[in-house]
């Protein structure tokens, strides 16, 4: 942990923490994409991570669930841990990692089949059970991401002719299904018309009793309505973090007060 | 107001000038049909369609002549099939070996490599199999002749391989990354991704790139006459893959030349090229509907 890092306004949140990263950095070849994150992130709460264009929140997130693996020339420094243990360990299970941290895109991407393979993909690949039992586990999370009511007659349709709105929603049934304990989401409704992003927004909240959701938003107004701790990203370093009446209502660093004011980003 | 109307009219010769090269390549294609057919029909003068197809002999020069395209037919399906059997899985697993899994280094050697592959005239294969692997494969299966059909298909699958590959590859290399990195946060691992989503995704290039091998194979004539023995025998099950065989596209090369024009035997040639005509016409109508079946899903 660096000097100038700790006399930042990071706050600890109370209560149980699913994720923590300790020292976190992360190089693109040369390029120092984020610089000594250190933060807790609590289970089973919203954490919203607001901040300009290309401050790093994106590739924050991508750290959680080890996507950065697949850029060739990205390389992670500090640890992540997740319930206590780390993920970057070198007989980590990435597969098992990601079943556990789910993400889900900025732009909605069904594959290219009917609804019900779409969800019952993660399923299959982690060898759930019979044919009952996978037509349940869809059941259910389409049901989890409010999507049910409208696709139960076309499960067979394919995914492709959603609208975009539902695509978003298939993206997190998609996720759900695999049963995981995290869900990332990096920019989720920003492809989205206001109404299918009040729907997202209406299913964050239901989805939070069970899930631990890291949010990555460029809309203050829906880190203010959907989330309980927010983080403030500059020039790949985290600025604040703190409850997100805090950072919205009484900031303590003048570039947070700036941004959430809208005088910049 | 003079300069739009020029424009205008070079518009019009633009759009007319495409519409007649459009409206060429179907009419060449009805005129070999048309051609095909006016020196094909004759043959039943001397025979009827039932032993045409189904006769068991191929002797255009007895007497009297006996004209069974059976052996032929099935010597082509022989060859062909076996020449799938084998450039399809390996074209396969090659193309999304160098668009999935090799470094960048490898891709960019690999790609031209198996390209060039295709650019190796047929005769050279053909000499390649009748002096090497023939003999070779002779010695080493411990048969009788150095020439039959599972070397053609040897052959005919080097030279399918790489418009299979090419074709491909450049299906699977447009399958957006997003897919890929979807399939993968849900936990897939590569090989689970590869089989269950790219793969798929770019299923209507692979069945074009497959289609296009095939083409290569049934109407590839100077390989197969030079390596698969040219014995017009009906093959009997898988061990007929061992025994010399002959195709239709051989028949036809190989007798072309020594028949009177308008005898029996020349018409008889000639319905095996409007068989082929319509293997091809038949293969590409299959592929077509199958590539907006699966599109179906995919769009």
């Amino acid at each position: 942990m660096s000097e100038s890092n700790t006399d930042r306004p990071i706050e600890q949140p109370e209560g149980e923490i699913k994720i923590e990263t300790r020292g976190l950095n992360l190089f693109y070849d040369a390029f120092r994409a984020l610089t000594d994150i250190n933060v807790a992130i609590p289970a089973r709460q919203i954490t919203a991570l607001i901040g300009p264009s290309g401050c790093g929140k994106s590739s924050f997130l991508r750290c959680l669930n080890r996507m950065n693996d697949l850029i060739d020339d990205a390389r992670v420094e500090g640890d992540v841990l997740l319930d206590g243990g780390s993920i970057y360990e070198d007989d980590t299970d990435v597969a098992q990692l990601r079943k556990r941290v789910g993400m889900v895109f900025q732009t909605p991407n069904p594959f290219p089949m009917s609804i019900y393979d779409n969800v019952a993909y993660g399923p299959r690949l982690h060898g759930f059970g019979g044919r009952d039992s996978l037509g349940e586990v869809v059941e259910k999370s389409l049901r989890g991401a409010a999507l049910w009511d409208e696709v139960k007659d076309n499960l067979r349709k394919s995914a492709l002719d959603l609208s975009g709105g539902q695509q978003q929603r298939l993206s997190i049934a998609r996720v759900l299904a695999v049963g995981p304990d995290v869900l990332l989401m990096d920019e989720p409704c920003s492809a989205l018309d206001p109404t299918a992003t009040f729907r997202i927004e209406e299913l964050m909240l239901e989805l939070m009793e069970r899930y631990t959701i890291v949010i990555v938003t460029h809309n203050m107004y829906q880190a203010s309505r959907v989330s309980q701790h927010t983080g403030f990203f500059l020039l790949g370093e985290l600025i604040e973090y703190g409850s997100t009446v805090g950072i919205f209502e009484n900031p303590k660093d003048q570039r947070t007060d700036d941004y959430v004011r809208g005088r910049f980003g | 107001m003079v300069k739009q109307r020029a424009q205008r009219g070079w518009e019009w010769l633009i759009e007319r000038a495409i519409q007649v090269a459009g409206a060429v390549a179907i009419i060449f294609v009805l005129m070999i049909f048309v051609f095909l057919l006016r020196d094909a029909l004759p043959v039943f003068k001397a025979t009827t369609a039932r032993e045409l197809l189904a006769g068991k002999d191929w002797l255009p020069t007895a007497e009297p002549p006996r004209f069974g395209f059976l052996p032929l037919v099935l010597g082509s399906l022989y060859v062909t099939i076996g020449a799938l059997a084998l450039a399809m899985p390996l074209g396969l697993a090659c193309a999304a070996f160098i668009s999935e899994v090799a470094p960048r280094w490898m891709k960019e050697v690999l790609k031209p490599g198996v390209e060039v592959l295709a650019t190796v005239p047929s005769v050279v294969f053909g000499f390649l199999g009748l002096l090497l692997v023939g003999p070779w494969l002779a010695d080493v299966l411990n048969l009788p002749v150095g020439l039959f059909a599972a070397l053609g298909s040897l052959m005919l699958a080097f030279m399918a391989m790489p418009t299979i590959v090419s074709v491909s590859e450049d299906a699977i290399r447009s399958v957006p990354a997003a897919l890929r990195e979807n399939s993968l946060a849900l936990g897939a691992t590569q090989w689970q991704t590869i089989w269950r989503v790219v793969l798929p995704a770019a299923r209507s290039g692979i069945i074009a790139g497959v289609l296009l091998g095939v083409g290569r194979a049934i109407g590839e004539t100077m390989t197969v006459l030079m390596v698969t023995g040219n014995a017009a025998v009906i093959p009997e099950g898988l061990k007929g893959l061992l025994r010399p065989v002959r195709t239709l596209t051989a028949t036809i090369a190989g007798e072309m030349g020594e028949t009177v024009v308008g005898s029996p035997h020349y018409h008889a040639l000639f319905a095996m090229g409007l068989i082929l005509f319509l293997i091809a016409f038949l293969t590409n109508t299959i592929a077509d509907a199958a590539i907006r079946r699966s599109g179906r899903l995919g769009r």
